[in-house]
């Protein structure tokens, strides 16, 4: 195990090194250069573009850039004054030291941006994956023990247009619809609110907190909630063709038992591993929720990082993201050899 | 003859004799090939209520679209007397901020939208087989290599990934490729996409190039090329047209997703996503400028769905014995 762990480390390790490769020369190759998103925030003169180059070291050739961006120029004499000569050592860490650099648009450092975002982004994450989560498990299981009953074939319908709706665009008509059509009959006011995490200069209330949460949510979960109650209803069934629930039975075991101790456990290992593959896709929907509803997530850093061609935050988020994506796809390779016993790494 | 075989091959031997009588009542189906390979398969998949739907839905839509030019109406000509009419019956889905006709544009728009959506099914095909079939004939090391590249590739966030190259690309003006045009979103989508094809066509090749027949077809001096090309493939051909089905639907949801955003198709050519991305100024007093335009990729991803799920069933030999009641 430890043996199948560390080789998955080292692979991991590989991967993230080419990807950064990959994500270094595209953003250095881009028309314009790195720079193309700095001019755009205010008018820069030509030779004071030309200095700021050298001060960057972006005259140097792209190998050498990715080293430095890697590892940082603390340690070696980099031309400062923008002059044409090296005169001193570097600050740059590195992001192996976990220095991503500044943004371009707020000047601030990268990693402090993403660190007032990430929290929001986690929680916003979190609780539309468990809303999902809770409302789809029991979903599948009663649709899977009931085949083809009423109640099945109304789940399976509702399912397959789950998934077939855009995510921005359901967001865009629950916007619509609660808080452009329906109103709260005793304030007036719009029934639910659509931007941020909290009211503005109102003090701190759960029910402000969870009213708007329940749009953003709704929107980020239904396509969830769709996929994982189809998951959950065909890993039943697999389940419950085995032959050791037919023993259990035959122990004369109850039928809640049966299903719920017996097979409920086993039909869910399987949604481990699917939970974390599906993470990359967690990413790609934060972008259009919190966009939609202003959220202060890591999805509207991005999104407006993008706009703007704020590189070292995209290359940062990139990083980061691809990072969690491999450890918890790591992670859950171990917890399924934790969980079924049937399986062996070696 | 190996098709016949498959379709007696029942998973649970002991549920033989409960279904025996029904199997009984599709023996002429089991047993005589009632027609070509495509015919029996059409048969069944006639038989899936949810795909005929789909089916039917997708190919007036494509009708529609192709009639497009037809429309009284320029998609892409303003007309400021005209502006945010509510849906009439001169104007079914009403009209835009520049007075332009919606119903004409969401055509036009469909037409942008579906042709990136079977380009990228193109673009992925020809990736995701030529890789997969390399892999899985070749194996050892260069399956190993290219097996890891897709799932570096699958550890991408690849939304993000999508929306950083087409920010880029948005700057590029060189014919064909200009600010975002059809083919190179499709590319860039395609590009990130054909791995679950290379894993699909890996997978059937490692057990199909066990078999006799390949080694007959060697043993006779077939080169490689004949061995993949025409032995090999054509029996991998039911899964990937059902993941191609599929792939067409995620395509289209990821150009209008980064549409949507205002990265993908440039206005003023309208794609169902960039159409959606307008309505986001106005749409808080103007609705129907956001609902019609995501109602089309809404109805078009399920159809596309449905098409699947039901070439799946047709295309999956024990379909035949559930349906004939449990199984």
């Amino acid at each position: 195990m430890a043996n199948y762990v560390a080789r998955r480390l080292l692979q991991a390790v590989a991967i993230m090194f080419l990807l950064s490769i990959l994500f270094f020369a595209l953003v250095n190759l881009a028309p314009g250069g790195p720079l193309a998103g700095y001019g755009q925030a205010r008018r820069i003169p030509a030779e004071r573009i030309a200095t700021l180059k050298r001060q960057l070291g972006l005259d140097k050739p792209i190998p050498f850039q990715y080293v430095v961006w890697l590892v940082g120029n603390d340690w070696m004499k980099v031309d400062l004054n923008g002059d044409g000569s090296p005169d001193g050592p570097g600050v740059r860490k590195g992001v192996l030291r976990g220095d991503f650099g500044y943004s371009f648009r707020s000047r601030q450092p990268v990693l402090d941006e993403i660190s007032q975002r990430l929290p929001n982004t986690i929680y916003l994450m979190t609780v539309t994956m468990l809303v999902a989560l809770i409302v789809a498990v029991p979903i599948g299981v009663i649709s899977a023990i009931k085949q083809y009953s009423l109640f099945d074939i109304v789940v399976t319908t509702f399912s397959f247009a789950g998934q077939a709706l855009p995510d921005f665009w359901l967001g865009l008509i629950l916007i619509i619809v609660f808080y452009v059509w329906l109103k709260n009959p005793v304030t007036g006011e719009s029934l639910l609110p659509v931007g941020g995490i909290y009211t503005l200069g109102v003090p701190f209330s759960i029910a402000d907190r969870l009213a708007h949460l329940v749009l953003p949510v709704t929107a980020g979960a239904l396509g969830w909630l769709a996929w994982y109650s189809r998951f959950v209803r065909s890993s039943m069934l697999d389940v419950i063709n085995q032959d050791y629930l037919r023993t259990a039975r035959a122990k004369g075991l109850r039928q809640s038992q049966v299903m719920f101790k017996h097979a409920l456990r086993n039909a869910l290992i399987p949604l481990v591993t699917l939970l974390a593959l599906d993470l990359p896709y967690l990413f790609g929907g934060a972008v259009f929720i919190e966009m939609l509803f202003s959220w202060p997530g890591m999805g509207l850093l991005y999104y407006q990082a993008a706009l703007q061609r704020d590189y070292p935050i995209l290359m940062a988020v990139l990083i980061i993201g691809g990072v969690s994506i491999i450890l918890s796809n790591l992670l859950a390779d171990v917890a399924y050899a934790f969980l079924d016993p049937r399986i062996r790494y070696s | 003859m190996l098709f016949l075989i498959q379709e007696f091959a029942i998973p649970d031997g002991e549920r033989m004799g409960h279904t025996i009588e029904k199997i009984l009542s599709l023996l002429p189906e089991l047993v005589y090939k009632t027609g070509s390979s495509s015919r029996i398969i059409w048969k069944r998949f006639r038989r899936h209520p949810g795909a005929m739907m789909g089916f039917s839905i997708l190919t007036i839509l494509l009708v529609t679209v192709w009639l497009a030019s037809f429309s009284p109406y320029d998609p892409e000509k303003s007309n400021i007397t005209a502006r945010f009419q509510t849906p009439t019956l001169e104007h079914p889905m009403g009209t835009d901020a520049l007075g332009r006709d919606l119903y004409t544009r969401i055509l036009y728009g469909g037409r942008i939208s579906l042709s990136v959506g079977l380009l990228v099914v193109a673009i992925t095909l020809s990736i995701g087989i030529t890789v997969g079939a390399v892999a899985g004939y070749a194996g050892g090391l260069l399956d190993n290599i290219l097996m890891r590249l897709a799932d570096a590739f699958l550890t991408l966030p690849s939304m993000l990934v999508l929306i950083l190259l087409s920010a880029i690309l948005r700057e590029v003006d060189i014919p064909l490729f200009s600010r975002n045009s059809v083919v190179t979103i499709a590319l860039v989508i395609g590009l990130f996409s054909w791995m679950t094809f290379a894993r699909l066509v890996r997978a059937a090749f490692l057990t199909l190039r066990e078999l006799d027949f390949v080694t007959a077809a060697r043993s006779l001096g077939a080169s490689p090329f004949r061995i993949v090309i025409s032995h090999i493939l054509p029996n991998t051909i039911g899964p990937i047209i059902v993941e191609a089905t599929l792939e067409l639907g995620y395509a289209i949801i990821e150009e209008s997703g980064l549409s949507f955003l205002g990265f993908g198709i440039q206005p003023p050519t309208p794609s169902w996503g960039n159409l959606l991305s307008n309505a986001q100024e106005n749409f808080i007093r103007y609705p129907w400028l956001a609902i019609f335009p995501g109602l089309m990729i809404f109805l078009t991803i399920i159809s596309v769905n449905y098409i699947g799920d039901g070439l799946r069933d047709a295309f999956d030999p024990y379909k035949v014995l559930q349906q004939a009641g449990e199984l």
